[in-house]
C-alpha cells in the first residue's frame, strides 16, 4: 500500500460539539473520532438523539448558533476543512462533499424545474455550458434510474412521487463528482420496496465511481446490507466502530450487544428480544464515567468515574473498559 | 364444532371522496373522485390470538383498524365482535357493552393522550366510565395496580404525559387500554415512533400481558420483522386489498403470492445471507387510478392476460390467478 492511499478520505478527530443553552453547555458530540477510507461505506447508526446528524452537521460546516464545534479537526483527503472560512467551506460543500437527506424536499426548491436545478449545480462547480450541463444532467438522471430522463426532466419536484424524489436528489449530490457523500437517512421516509432500490442504487454508485459515503440512519438492517464499517453512536460518543459483519453479528460493546439483540429478525426463531433497561440520557444528564453504566448489567466501579477511550481489538475499536487489558479479571 | 371466531370481518370496504371542492368541480368540469382505501378485507381472528395487518403506506391498514374498532363506518360489509355487529343498529345497546372490551392503540401516544390530564386521571377515566370499580380508594388502587403491570411506578400517577419518553407514553396508552379490562386491544403501529431498544420493550411487554391476561390483538405494522416477531397469523394488504393471509410462520418460510416475496426480498437483512434484490421494481401507484384487474399486475414478474382483467379472488388464503391456476411451483 502506497502511502497516498492510505490517507483516509474523510478523517474525523476528537470533534466535540457543543449547544449552549441559557441553563447549560450541552455536549452533543464527545470526542468523536473515525476515518473513512477511499470508495467506503461506513453505516453511523445509533438510537434518536445520539448524535448521527450533528456529526453530518458538524462535517459540513452546518452548525447553527447556538451550537459550535468546541474542539477537534475534519480532514477532507489529508487537509483541514473545519477552520475554513465560510464562503470556502460553502465551495466544499456540494462540489467536494455531497448531501443526501431524508426528506427529498429540502435539497429540491419545489418552486423550480429539476432542469434548472441540475443544470446550475453543475454548472456551478464544472465549466460546462448550458448544452453540455444538461445532457450531463440527463446522463445522471438515467444513471440514478429515472425511466425517460430527457422527458421527465423538465419536471416539477412535486411531479415525482417520494421514492423518484430521492433519486433526483442523489443525481443532485452526484453532480459536482464529490469525494466524499453523506446520506442522513436517505430511505427512511420511503416504503420498503422503495428503500431496496434506492439502498442498491446508493451501493452500485460508490462501487462504479469509487466515491466513499458516509451513511446514517437507525436503522440496523440498511446498514447491514449497505456498509463497510460501522460506528454505533451512544449518547454523543462512539461506543464502537468496525467492520459491519463483526459488529452486527459479535458486537463486543454492551450496549451495541443489547442493540442487536433487541432488533426483531427475519431469521431463526422469534424468541424474546434482548431489553435493555431505561432510555439514551438527555443531554443535560449525562453520567460521569462510561455514559452507558446506568443501563449496563456489567458495569463496575471504573464504570461510574472514568470514560472509558477507544480500544483497538482485533479490526474494531471499542469504548469499555471490559476490554483494557488491566481489567481482564472482570471481563472474564 | 368451534364457536364463532372472537373477530368476523367480512367484506369490508371503505370509499372516501376526495373530489375537488364544488367550485373547482364546476369550472374545470373536474369529475366527482373516489378512493377506494379498503376494497373487500374479510379476516377471522380467534380468542387469544394476535392477527397482523401488514403493508406499505397507503395499503389500508389503518382503515382497517379504525372500523374494526367503531371509529369509522365501513361503506359496506360488516364487522363483528364475540358476535355483536358493529354497524347493526339493532344492536346498540349490546355493542355499547362491547366498548369496553375494545380498545386501541395508537402510532403517537402523545397525540392520544390528553396532554392537560395528570396520568392518575388518564388512566382512571375509562375506570370510572365504565365503572370497573367503585369508590375512590379502590380506583387508586387499580391505577396503581396498571402501572406497576405496564412497568411504571404507582406514583408516576402524579405527572403530566410530557414529562414520559416516547416509550414510557406508550406504556401509559397500554395502562389506559388495560383499564376498561378490555380484551380485544387493536395496535395500530404501536411501535414505530420508537427507538429500537425501546421498541424491545414494548413488545415484550405487549407479549407478557397476551400471556397473563389472555389478550387479543389485532397488530398493524409496516415493518415485517416486527410483525413476525409478535403475530400468529398475518395478513399482506395492498392497495386495499388483502392479497395474502397465511399462518405466522408459513408466510416467512413460504410465501406465496407475489408481491408478499417482493416485500420479504425487500427487507433488508440483518442476518446478512445476500439475498438477491432484484425482484424489487416500481413503486405503489397512485390509489385513485389503480391498475384495472389484478392491482400489482405492472410490477408483477408472474403477469399474465387474466391479471390484467380479472380481479383475483382470495381462494385458499393467497389472491393472485397466478397461484390458484397453479402456475408457480411452491418455494
Ligand atoms: N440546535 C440544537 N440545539 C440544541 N440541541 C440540539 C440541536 N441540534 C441537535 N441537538 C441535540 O444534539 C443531540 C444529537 O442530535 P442528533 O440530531 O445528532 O441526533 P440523531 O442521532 O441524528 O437522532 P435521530 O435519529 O433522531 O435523527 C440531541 O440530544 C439533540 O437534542
Ligand atoms: N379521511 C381520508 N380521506 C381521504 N383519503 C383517505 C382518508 N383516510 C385514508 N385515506 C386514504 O386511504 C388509503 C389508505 O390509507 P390508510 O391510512 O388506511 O393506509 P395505511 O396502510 O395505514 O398506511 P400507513 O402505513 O401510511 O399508515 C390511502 O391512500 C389514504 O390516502
Ligand atoms: S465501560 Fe462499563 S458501563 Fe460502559 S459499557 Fe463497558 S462495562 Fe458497561
Ligand atoms: S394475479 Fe397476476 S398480476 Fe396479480 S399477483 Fe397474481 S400473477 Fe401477479
Ligand atoms: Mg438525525
Ligand atoms: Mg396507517
Amino acid at each position: 500500500m502506497t502511502v497516498k492511499e492510505a490517507v483516509p478520505v474523510l478523517s474525523v478527530r476528537d470533534l466535540t460539539v457543543e449547544f449552549v443553552t441559557r441553563r447549560a453547555t450541552l455536549r452533543a458530540l464527545d470526542r468523536v473520532s473515525f476515518d473513512v477510507a477511499r470508495g467506503e461505506v461506513l453505516g453511523v447508526v445509533g438510537e434518536s438523539g445520539a448524535g448521527k446528524s450533528v456529526t453530518g452537521s458538524a462535517i459540513i460546516g452546518l452548525i447553527d448558533p447556538p451550537g459550535r464545534i468546541a474542539g477537534g479537526e475534519v480532514l477532507l483527503s489529508g487537509a483541514r476543512i473545519d477552520d475554513l472560512p465560510q464562503e470556502a467551506m460553502r465551495k466544499v460543500r456540494g462540489k467536494r462533499i455531497g448531501m443526501i437527506f431524508q426528506d427529498p424536499l429540502t435539497s429540491l426548491n419545489p418552486l423550480y424545474r429539476i432542469s434548472e436545478q441540475l443544470i446550475e449545480t453543475i454548472r456551478v462547480h464544472t465549466d460546462l455550458d448550458a448544452a453540455q450541463a444538461r445532457a450531463r444532467a440527463i446522463a445522471l438522471l438515467d444513471e440514478v434510474g429515472i425511466p425517460a430522463p430527457e422527458r421527465r426532466i423538465d419536471s416539477y419536484p412535486h411531479e415525482f412521487s417520494g421514492g423518484m424524489r430521492q433519486r433526483v436528489v442523489i443525481a443532485l449530490a452526484l453532480c459536482a463528482e464529490p469525494e466524499f457523500i453523506i446520506a442522513d437517512e436517505p430511505t427512511t421516509a420511503l416504503d420498503v420496496s422503495v428503500q431496496a432500490q434506492i439502498i442498491a442504487l446508493i451501493k452500485r454508485l460508490c462501487k462504479e465511481r469509487g466515491t466513499s459515503v458516509m451513511l446514517v440512519t437507525h436503522d440496523m438492517g440498511v446498514i447491514a446490507e449497505t456498509a463497510d464499517r460501522v460506528a454505533v453512536m451512544y449518547a454523543g460518543r462512539i461506543a464502537e466502530i468496525g467492520p459491519v459483519r463483526e459488529v452486527v453479528k459479535q458486537p463486543l460493546h454492551p450496549y451495541a450487544k443489547g442493540l442487536m439483540g433487541a432488533i426483531p429478525s427475519l431469521e431463526g426463531e422469534a424468541k424474546r428480544l434482548v431489553q435493555i433497561p431505561g432510555t439514551m440520557p438527555r443531554l443535560s444528564a449525562i453520567p460521569p464515567g462510561c455514559a452507558f453504566n446506568p443501563r449496563c448489567s456489567q458495569a463496575f466501579s471504573r464504570c461510574h468515574v472514568e470514560r472509558p477511550e477507544l480500544i483497538a481489538v482485533g479490526d474494531r475499536k471499542v469504548a469499555c473498559h471490559l476490554y483494557d487489558e488491566s481489567n481482564a479479571e472482570i471481563a472474564a | 364444532m368451534s364457536e364463532a371466531p372472537f373477530v368476523e370481518v367480512r367484506d369490508l370496504r371503505r370509499v372516501f371522496d376526495v373530489s375537488k371542492p364544488w367550485l373547482n368541480r364546476v369550472l374545470e368540469n373536474a369529475p366527482r373522485q373516489y378512493l377506494k382505501a379498503v376494497d373487500g378485507v374479510s379476516f377471522d381472528i380467534a380468542r387469544g390470538e394476535t392477527f397482523a395487518l401488514v403493508g406499505e403506506s397507503g395499503s389500508g391498514k389503518s382503515t382497517v383498524a379504525r372500523m374494526v374498532v367503531g371509529l369509522l363506518p365501513p361503506s359496506d360489509g360488516t364487522v363483528a365482535i364475540a358476535g355483536v355487529s358493529m354497524n347493526d343498529v339493532d344492536v346498540a345497546q349490546e355493542r355499547q357493552r362491547l366498548r369496553r372490551r375494545i380498545q386501541m392503540i395508537f402510532q403517537d401516544p402523545y397525540a392520544s393522550l390528553n396532554p392537560r390530564w395528570r396520568v392518575g386521571r388518564i388512566i382512571a377515566e375509562p375506570i370510572r366510565a365504565f365503572q370497573i370499580v367503585e369508590g375512590e380508594a379502590a380506583i387508586n388502587n387499580r391505577v396503581g395496580e396498571l402501572l406497576t403491570l405496564v412497568g411504571l411506578h404507582p406514583d408516576d400517577r402524579s405527572k403530566f404525559p410530557h414529562e414520559f419518553s416516547g416509550g414510557q407514553r406508550q406504556r401509559i396508552a397500554i395502562a389506559r387500554a388495560l383499564a376498561s379490562n378490555a380484551e380485544f386491544i387493536v395496535c395500530d403501529e404501536p411501535t414505530s415512533a420508537l427507538d429500537v431498544s425501546v421498541q424491545a420493550q414494548i413488545l415484550n411487554l405487549m407479549r407478557d400481558l397476551q400471556e397473563r391476561l389472555g389478550l387479543t390483538y389485532l397488530f398493524i405494522s409496516h415493518n415485517l420483522a416486527v410483525v413476525r416477531h409478535m403475530a400468529t397469523r398475518i395478513g399482506v394488504m395492498y392497495l386495499g386489498r388483502l392479497v395474502e393471509i397465511s399462518d405466522g410462520k408459513q408466510l416467512f418460510s413460504n410465501p406465496r403470492h407475489p408481491y408478499t416475496r417482493m416485500l420479504l426480498d425487500a427487507v433488508p437483512d440483518l442476518a446478512m445471507t445476500g439475498k438477491a434484490r432484484d425482484g424489487v421494481k416500481g413503486e405503489i401507484p397512485n390509489p385513485i387510478s389503480p391498475p384495472c384487474g389484478c392491482t400489482f399486475h405492472p410490477r408483477c414478474p408472474l403477469v399474465f392476460d387474466r391479471c390484467r382483467i380479472e380481479t383475483p379472488p382470495v381462494i385458499d388464503g393467497v389472491a393472485c390467478h397466478a397461484v390458484n391456476e397453479g402456475r408457480v411451483a411452491a418455494a
